[in-house]
């Protein structure tokens, strides 16, 4: 079987600076039963190790309303500091979208 | 009371379109306000004080702004002037604003809010203890800090707003404050105006045609409705309440001066196919703290970029540049003295992992990859003589010693160029006030331009 990929589920995986000192990703889905499926499929632990991040510093919210799993983190290098090479956080995305599921 | 907002656009700069503004304009709305910037393009604004936006965009825009206005007959506010709300940048806003009120002939009482704040006021509050650190915080200091501001809220808007300035060019704001000021002083429902005022902060965003910018909310005391004004752009309860996930850590909280905005209970219901009512917010009062930002100067830079084609070196652009930076602060070290702790010297492969970095988990087979240098140093003179000095190696060093000397491609001559100073976000901490104009400061211009009679 061919592992599929978060990216293949959903109908959009988005990130983006909240701020300079966070980013945020948002995991859009189309269907109700898709969006109950990853909020157990998904694990936090997992999430938080792709970002390299410790999994208390991993805020996680599942909305049903929206069908929306959204992860915020401390960015990895603040915006625009000497290390940084994504000033809009927007590619960060890439990264949970290709995650094997 | 209730009170109905125009918002032209997400923010001033990126265009909006006409028609609907003047949909707008026919709608007789209560004030007209738009957003000038925010930290989201990163800390080279706030750092050197300057806006990102072109002056003849941001001026033709204000023109259009101005004119509605004027027919309009209520405020105009623009809030983060300049893209990052320092003084100059208001100044620099205030500086167009009297140019178009000559072309146009329009006499004007123009409020400008500043927003910078001295070292000093910061210092004193910090000695005082109403400076707090917020999550994750860098190490406080004030020192070598190029330009501070401070968020203003609601109140310092209505302030500004009490002078009867027929248009208010605010500095650095909380994205919501400009539109949330007038309902909030007309006394409509609190939850509801912090929560449209978020909505409607990016303009039609929120909506089913993103860019079409323009939107008109209506405050009461129950709650808002907002409603798109480009042909065919539709609201619906999905759209709006997916807005509150953007460029927000938690999407249920957001933290104004003097309280936060929960939107835990709030209902989204559709009025037809194009507006939504959204009631149930709430607003939790709290203590009056205004957010800083600030920036500092963390070196100058000057780059490099060089393209690996030849398929061997391709392939190995990692262990090339491992082995060309130890070849190279070696001579570094031999020519100018200086040790790898006293600049920086950073190659990033574009094609291999130029975005993410040691997040990347992917890898390929690139048909060439782009090398960028990036040298940081302690005066753009030392940045640039590194630059020069690297300038052959970059071009020629090869992979072992056995193998003949290779040469890639610059795209250009000089291969370097120098960036000027590296800003870094240098504060992510409050500070409480007791009164909120303490930190913050209005000057009234009279603008007469009228030819007259």
């Amino acid at each position: 079987m061919i592992p599929t990929s978060l990216g293949d589920l959903v109908l959009k995986v988005r990130s983006k600076n909240a701020g300079p000192f966070w980013v945020t990703i948002d995991v859009f889905c189309d269907r109700r039963d898709v969006f109950d499926r990853l909020v157990s499929a998904l694990s936090t632990d997992r999430v938080a190790a792709l970002y390299q991040v410790a999994p208390d510093q991993l805020k996680r919210f599942d909305i049903p309303d929206l069908r929306v799993i959204k992860f915020s983190l401390p960015r990895p290098v603040v915006q625009g500091s000497a290390h940084d090479r994504d000033m809009h956080g927007a590619q960060y995305a890439a990264l949970l979208e290709e995650m094997t599921l | 009371m209730p009170t109905r907002v125009l918002v032209p656009s997400g923010v001033l700069g990126l265009g909006f379109d006409r028609k609907a503004l003047d949909r707008g304009v026919a709608a007789r709305p209560d004030i007209i306000c738009i957003d000038g910037g925010s930290t989201d393009s990163g800390p080279f604004s706030l750092g050197a004080g300057q806006s990102k936006y072109s002056r003849a965009a941001t001026k033709s825009e204000w023109r259009a702004l101005m004119q509605a206005r004027a027919q309009a007959g209520v405020p105009l506010v623009i809030g983060t002037a300049g893209t990052c709300g320092t003084d100059s940048t208001v100044d620099w806003m205030h500086d167009i604003t009297v140019e178009l009120a000559r072309e146009l002939g329009q006499d004007l009482r123009i409020a400008r809010l500043y927003s910078s704040q001295p070292v000093s006021r910061v210092a004193q509050a910090v000695a005082q203890g109403r400076v707090t650190p917020l999550s994750p915080a860098p190490d406080l200091r004030l020192d070598d800090l190029t330009n501070i501001v401070a968020l203003a809220g609601a109140e310092q808007i209505q302030a500004a707003l009490a002078t009867g300035a027929d248009i208010v060019i605010a500095g650095r704001t909380t994205d919501t404050a400009t539109i949330a000021a007038l309902p909030l002083l007309r006394g409509d429902a609190a939850g509801g105006v912090w929560h449209g005022a978020k909505i409607a902060e990016c303009g039609a965003l929120c909506s089913t045609n993103p860019t079409s910018g323009v939107i008109l909310v209506d405050f009461d005391g129950t709650g808002f409705t907002v409603e798109p004004l480009a042909e065919g752009a539709r609201c619906t309860p999905h759209s709006v309440s997916a807005h509150m996930l953007y460029e927000n850590s938690d999407p249920f909280r957001l933290f104004e001066p003097g309280g936060y905005l929960d939107v835990t209970g709030a209902h989204y219901s559709a009025l037809d196919d194009r507006r939504v009512r959204v009631q149930g917010s709430a607003w939790v009062p709290g203590p009056y703290t205004v957010k800083l930002e600030g920036a500092r100067i963390a070196g100058y830079q000057t780059t490099i970029l060089a393209i690996l084609r030849d398929a061997h070196y391709a392939r190995n652009a990692q262990a090339w540049v491992d082995r060309l930076t130890g070849f190279l602060q070696a001579e570094i070290h031999s020519r100018m003295e200086l040790s790898p702790g006293d600049y920086g010297l950073e190659f990033r492969l574009i094609g291999v992992n130029g975005a993410l970095g040691a997040l990347e988990n992917r890898s390929g087979d690139p048909v060439e990859v782009g090398v960028l240098g990036l040298i940081t140093a302690k005066t753009q003179a030392e940045a640039a003589e590194i630059g020069k000095l690297i300038n052959p190696f970059v071009l020629h060093y090869p992979l072992t010693d056995d193998e003949e000397l290779p040469t890639f491609a610059f795209p250009y001559s000089p291969a370097t160029t120098d960036r000027g100073a590296l800003y870094e976000f240098a504060l992510n901490h409050v500070m409480a006030l007791e009164d909120p104009m303490s930190a913050f400061r209005i000057e009234v211009t009279e603008i007469r331009a009228k030819v007259p009679a």
